[in-house]
């Protein structure tokens, strides 16, 4: 009886958790991660700047990969198990920080609009259009193949378990 | 030079996912509105900084550090993607249409948004 009252005494009481967002560790790890994605990503745009008038290939690939990235990792790490310990750090610092700060919205949206006053509005256009909508096939890409691994994990570690 | 872009982007980051809790926490509606108050803001203040940036010269590294570093780690198009295939994903008749409104209405009122902050600089 005192075993349990012990463990009971030691588990958290039922409030309303303190926000992620509030908790220094979080904000570093997303500061961390921020700064490596952001590294990344500016060096590519720096070896590979596009041409003015020219289909911006380097944020394109960067946002398309970032996509497809942050579907696999969501996936998989909530396949994983709860969000909690390792795996929310993991979400913050890898998702939040890494990949959040690798793709980037501003970027894309300012060279629409230079492309479109430049005089290149076809391009512009597509540009946008193909961007969100190749960005929305490629974070499906990165859930659905998250979704294959880990069923697949899953039947190779039980294989009589679950029968489903 | 590469490393005030690095903090810079950091701290985009860290103010995004600041954001994105604060708006989560005040958001009633089942549609996730903190990455685009993320973009649109972002979007803006990008175009304010390019408009600036046109009009003189020797704004360059102003503009990495600001513009690639702490616009580019705050505003994200992954989370846009992937909160964009949940919606898609989720239960009911209309989830490809909201999730159709969600992706179209972030790009237009972004564009929108960088068009105005041009126009301000």
């Amino acid at each position: 009886m005192e075993v349990t009252d012990e463990h009971a005494r030691k588990s958290p009481p039922a409030q309303r958790p303190h926000p992620l967002h509030g908790r220094p560790s979080f904000l570093l790890l997303a500061l961390l991660g921020g700064a490596v994605g952001t590294t990344v990503r500016a060096w590519l745009e720096g070896a590979f700047p596009a041409s003015p008038g020219a289909w911006p290939w380097t944020t394109f690939g960067i946002n398309l990969g970032g996509s497809f990235l942050l579907g696999l990792l969501q996936e998989a790490l909530s396949r994983s198990g709860p969000d909690e310990g390792w795996r929310r750090r993991v979400r913050v610092g890898v998702g939040t920080g890494v990949i959040g700060g690798f793709t980037t919205y501003s970027t894309f949206i300012v060279e629409v609009d230079l492309l479109v006053r430049g005089g290149s509005t076809w391009t512009g256009a597509a540009y946008a259009v193909v961007s969100v909508v190749v960005g929305l096939g490629c974070a499906l890409a990165g859930i659905l193949l998250a979704q294959v691994a880990s069923t697949r994990v899953a039947s190779t570690r039980r294989p009589t378990a679950n029968p489903s | 030079m590469a490393l005030l872009v690095a903090v810079a982007g950091g701290f985009g980051a860290m103010l995004r996912f600041v954001v994105d809790g604060a708006v989560a926490r005040h958001n009633r509606l089942r549609l996730p509105l903190g990455t685009v108050v993320i973009n649109v803001t972002g979007s803006l203040l990008l175009g304010l900084l390019t408009g600036l940036a046109l009009q003189h010269s020797g704004f360059d590294e102003v503009k990495r550090v600001l513009g690639t570093g702490l616009l580019g780690g705050y505003t994200t198009f992954s989370t846009a993607s992937v909160e964009g295939v949940r919606l898609a994903m989720a239960d009911g008749p209309r989830a490809v249409a909201v999730a159709f409104a969600h992706a179209a209405g972030m790009l237009i009122v972004s564009l929108a948004a960088a068009g105005l902050g041009i126009w301000l600089a």
